[in-house]
């Protein structure tokens, strides 16, 4: 008995005993890229279903009946537009402004609004005219790639009210600051999506 | 402005760089230039080729998405001791695996079937 507890004690340890300091959060943004980085891979699987189906039309409409590029134009003004004015935020945010800051994230937040607005038109149009999910494999994918963007951007608009209300009560503290810079990356990398979204499935849809 | 550039590398240790008022403002022009030349591209046919106005607007695409990389998302080799762009690579690598896989294996795959089809009916 007394054998094995020497043994169990002199036991060859092959991991660090003590963890060196982490000040908090300070992984957090690089976990934060990562879990982008996993985002990214489920918009290029919707991107490749849509490459795959988006030709089958099942003699149902084709992007040239549905798609109106003005509208679309607009669209990616709206979400370039807030991209900038939440640049703007993380800049104001930087200078410890808590007043500009919140008005810029408010601007960014209604930027998005309107980006949701017009897209949920578009779908509303599109259903009106009979061209639902359900008509052909070509609407099923398209549905599919734009609704994950636009409910990216429902979200990202949930997030950065949530984050108002952080900032009006307790100003911009550390970890705040860490909750903006991640929202901030979260919401340019859906502009970042957006552009292939804009540039494959509708400017191309258009070529075809 | 230098005052200002000082500010954001006393945050840049904690996490990610936040960039600057002209960064933000190169970006946001080079991406309005970058997304009207393609939309003009389309919208008015200024190249009869339509496979070559596809091409082109992928590569203002693919222009934009730097141009966004590097302006907005402050992406560098050195941010997070260059882990977030060992991330990048990887991911960038299994989307273009991804992309151009299913969409070459499901081509063929149509171009192999059609033919097919057509015979199946034809049988009595």
């Amino acid at each position: 008995m007394a054998s094995t507890a020497t043994m169990a004690g002199t036991e060859p340890v092959f991991h660090l005993e003590e963890e060196h300091a982490h000040a908090e959060g300070s992984s957090t943004m690089l976990g934060f890229w990562l879990y982008l980085m996993s985002d990214c891979l489920i918009f290029a699987m919707l991107f490749a279903a849509y490459g795959v189906l988006g030709g089958n039309y099942a003699a149902g409409p084709a992007p040239k009946d549905l798609f109106d590029l003005d509208l679309v134009a607009v669209n990616t003004t709206m979400l370039l537009l807030s991209s900038i004015t939440y640049g703007f935020a993380m800049l104001t945010m930087d200078k410890g402004r808590v007043a500009a800051t919140q008005a810029w994230l408010a601007v960014t937040g209604l930027f998005g609004l309107a980006f949701l607005s017009i897209e949920l038109y578009e779908f509303a149009h599109m259903i009106h005219e009979g061209a639902t999910p359900q008509r052909s494999a070509f609407l099923s994918s398209f549905f599919t790639l734009v609704g994950t963007h636009g409910l990216h951007v429902t979200f990202g608009i949930v997030w950065m009210v949530t984050l108002m209300t952080q900032v009006a009560r307790f100003g911009l503290t550390e970890a705040n600051r860490r909750r903006l810079m991640c929202l901030s990356m979260f919401w340019h990398f859906l502009d970042v999506v957006w552009i292939g979204v804009f540039t494959f499935v509708y400017l191309m849809g258009m070529l075809r | 402005m230098s005052a200002h550039d000082h500010t954001d590398h006393s945050h840049a240790h904690g996490g990610a760089a936040h960039g600057s008022f002209r960064g933000y403002l190169i970006g946001f022009i080079l991406s309005v230039i970058l997304t009207a030349i393609p939309f003009w591209l389309v919208m008015s046919g200024a190249i009869d080729n339509k496979q070559a106005t596809a091409i082109v607007i992928m590569a203002f695409a693919v222009v934009q998405i730097v141009v966004h990389m590097v302006f907005f998302l402050h992406m560098n080799t050195a941010s997070e001791g260059g882990w977030s762009m060992l991330a990048l690579i990887f991911t960038l690598i299994l989307v273009v695996i991804v992309l151009t896989g299913s969409l070459w294996v499901m081509y063929h795959l149509n171009a192999n079937m059609m033919p097919g089809l057509h015979d199946m009916r034809e049988m009595p």
